[in-house]
């Protein structure tokens, strides 16, 4: 399998202007270098509360927003600094479905010319051939033919969105990038969106950037999840791996606020996360989880915390759980050895509650 | 209103937008009474030449004759039949109004486009144009250009479309602001469409509902506007008539004390014809607005 995308440490700062005179006096970082790729024809969930960044990365990869810094290599081709000309074609092959079905949709708009007016600018049919294109269109994605002939507002929410889905499936793309497909759905419906958008990627080849906060949906249909809190990259592994055994303290949180279904299991552990997301404006120095972090230690104040493979294809980026699963692997910016005595009883085994104990103790957070 | 119907019979005719948007228009009664009237009106101006008694410019009967069978509306100071004089002087009065309405509204709607959809410096230079236009003191600035230019039918036509058009660059730019964050606009992005495609296709479309209503209103305010530069002989001149210039005879107190047709039908009508564009105008807005419960 070859990388279709591949994005290297992609930067995204808003500049924040203040005073009389107007000037830059800080900087939202939205997205603080990440880096990750997808295989052609797979699917990589992005997960993280909001505000963390991941809608960023999605509208910098379709080209709705110029990266600060960093690149993104789509099909061997750096599109970051394309010229309009050059990027009109490549746009074909780049499309989004965005999160909210009502306003994605021009109110004034027929379906028909919805999904017909692109294909004919970009000369994927003439306008002779549009009706029977559209037509399949809407097949493809479970909508009646008679539906072209009709405005937005005269459907539901989940029809709405399978327009979208034809929308973006019209141009003949080869990704994706869905930003919360399904959010704004009902349970029932996200089901369905989710399973058409699955049975599509398999008939038609496609790649997708699956961004969502909804770890069940993500994890659904997802190959692989990359975790990102603040801006960052803190945990990114196959979708089953991340799940069964997370390393990444965030992660275990995510994951444990799931609502559990059986409620004989309801009481089971499951400690809520305490304390509040930082503001972008002001990103503590060393790991940014470290105010929430059930196991954080002084260390964590001081150190940027880098990804590590701590096995193969599981990135995460706190070496203490790292190491301990792995001994030593990757290149950690800390010198790793010293931390090995006390991880292990931090994070040392894939069940959610070892570490009670610790979670009590943690209030000094330093016992090194 | 909220219809609820099965979401897999799409065979059944449903309430596109704009016959919702004439269903709100009708339920005002006084609005409905003002298209009427107000197409009855035109209907008249526009067949003048049919149905006018006279011509409006040749004298026929003595001066300042009070009606009669022969002038229903009288004659006035120079001999001419009032009747025949009013349906022609509506017939220019309403033409100003649109004419300039239309040159106004394009101004106001493409410089709004380009102001708010590109940003930047060009945003930033129509805008000050803008504010420029709209600090001068009104008819000030119109009487000057009348006097600049000659007075006459498409210099008034041209001067009051060039001053008009500030209201509706605003109203537009706002709406193009709000506009062109929306998904959709986004998504004609992500496909690779045209910038004029999106400006004229995708955000177009949906401002047309507040450029219609503040129209309207700009309509009336033309033909108010023409019979006040007509009346202080800035406007359309003599002999052609308009609604304005038919008001001069109301300068002299006799006549407007003890010869009131003369001025009466031509005063009138323009009330008449300013508040029944109001009222349209009101009523589209409730119309138009989705958040109306009328």
């Amino acid at each position: 399998m070859t990388e279709q995308l591949i994005v290297e440490n992609l930067v995204k700062y808003y500049p924040v202007k203040g005073g009389i005179i107007p000037h830059t006096v800080a900087q939202i970082k939205a997205v603080d270098g990440v880096s990750f790729t997808i295989e052609g024809g797979t699917t990589l969930g992005l997960v993280g509360e909001s505000g963390c960044g991941k809608s960023t990365i999605g509208r910098q990869i379709v080209a709705l927003e110029k990266p600060t810094s960093g690149s993104i290599i789509f099909d061997g081709e750096d599109i970051t600094n394309l010229s309009s000309d050059q990027l009109q074609k490549k746009r074909t092959r780049l499309q989004m479905v965005f999160q909210d079905p009502y306003s994605s949709l021009n109110p004034r708009k027929k379906v028909f010319h919805i999904l017909a007016d692109p294909m004919i600018h970009h000369h994927i049919c003439t306008k002779e051939d549009a009706p029977a294109k559209v037509d399949e269109l809407l097949d493809m994605v479970g909508l009646h033919r008679s539906a072209k002939d009709r405005f937005p507002h005269e459907f539901s929410g989940g029809q709405r969105q399978r327009i979208g889905i034809a929308r973006a499936l019209a141009l003949n793309p080869s990704l994706i990038v869905l930003d919360e497909p399904v959010s704004a759905l009902d349970v029932s419906i996200q089901a369905q969106i989710l399973n058409l958008l699955k049975d599509l990627k398999t008939k038609l080849g496609l790649t997708y950037l699956f961004i969502g906060h909804g770890l069940g949906a993500v994890r659904y249909i997802s190959d692989r999840i990359a975790v990102m809190y603040m801006g960052k990259i803190v945990e990114m592994a196959d979708a089953d791996t991340l799940f069964s055994h997370p390393l990444h303290p965030y992660t275990k949180a995510l994951r444990d606020a799931a609502p559990v279904p059986d409620p004989t299991l309801r009481d089971a552990v499951h400690e809520a996360l305490s304390g509040e997301v930082g503001s972008v404006m002001d990103i503590p120095v060393g790991c940014r989880f470290q105010n929430r972090c059930p196991y954080a230690r002084p260390e964590c104040g001081s150190v940027e915390m880098a990804l590590i493979e701590a096995e193969p294809g599981h990135f995460v980026a706190c070496p203490y759980t790292a190491i301990n699963t792995q001994g030593v692997s990757g290149t950690s910016t800390m010198s790793g050895t010293q931390f090995m005595a006390d991880t292990q009883s931090v994070s040392g085994s894939d069940k959610s509650d070892t570490s009670n104990s610790d979670r009590q103790e943690k209030g000094g957070a330093a016992h090194v | 209103m909220i219809k609820l119907k099965p979401v897999n019979t799409p065979s059944s005719p449903s309430s596109t937008y704009n016959q919702q948007i004439m269903r709100r228009f009708f339920k005002h009664k006084l609005a409905v009474i003002s298209l009427i009237f107000l197409c009855v009106i035109i209907l008249l101006s526009v067949l003048a030449p049919l149905i006018a008694p006279y011509d409006p410019n040749r004298i026929t009967g003595g001066f300042s004759q009070a009606p009669s069978a022969e002038h229903w509306l009288g004659t006035d100071q120079s001999g001419r039949d009032v009747l025949s004089r009013l349906l022609y002087g509506t017939r220019i009065s309403l033409l100003v109004g649109f004419m300039a309405t239309l040159i106004s509204t394009v101004i106001g709607v493409v410089l709004g486009l380009l102001s708010g959809y590109f940003g930047g410096w060009l945003d930033m230079v129509i805008m000050r144009i803008t504010d420029m236009v709209m600090s001068f003191p009104y008819i000030l600035l119109v009487l000057v250009a009348a006097a600049i230019f000659e007075p006459g039918l498409t210099n008034i036509i041209l001067i009051l479309g060039f001053v008009d058009w500030p209201g509706v660059a605003r109203l537009v730019r706002g709406n193009v602001l709000s506009l062109r964050e929306t998904n959709f606009v986004k998504s004609a992005e992500v496909a690779g469409m045209s910038k004029w495609y999106i400006l004229f296709s995708e955000i177009l479309p949906n401002t047309v509902a507040p450029i219609l209503v503040y129209a309207t209103s700009v309509f009336a305010l033309s033909i108010l506007d023409e019979a006040a530069l007509s009346y202080l002989g800035m406007g359309v001149t003599l002999p052609t008539a308009s609604l304005g210039n038919m008001l001069n005879g109301a300068e002299s107190l006799t006549i407007l004390t003890s010869k009131p047709w003369l001025w009466v039908p031509a005063g009138s009508l323009i009330i008449l014809l300013a508040l029944s564009i109001n009222f349209i105008g009101d009523a589209l807005r409730d119309a138009v607005d989705p958040t109306s419960t009328k």
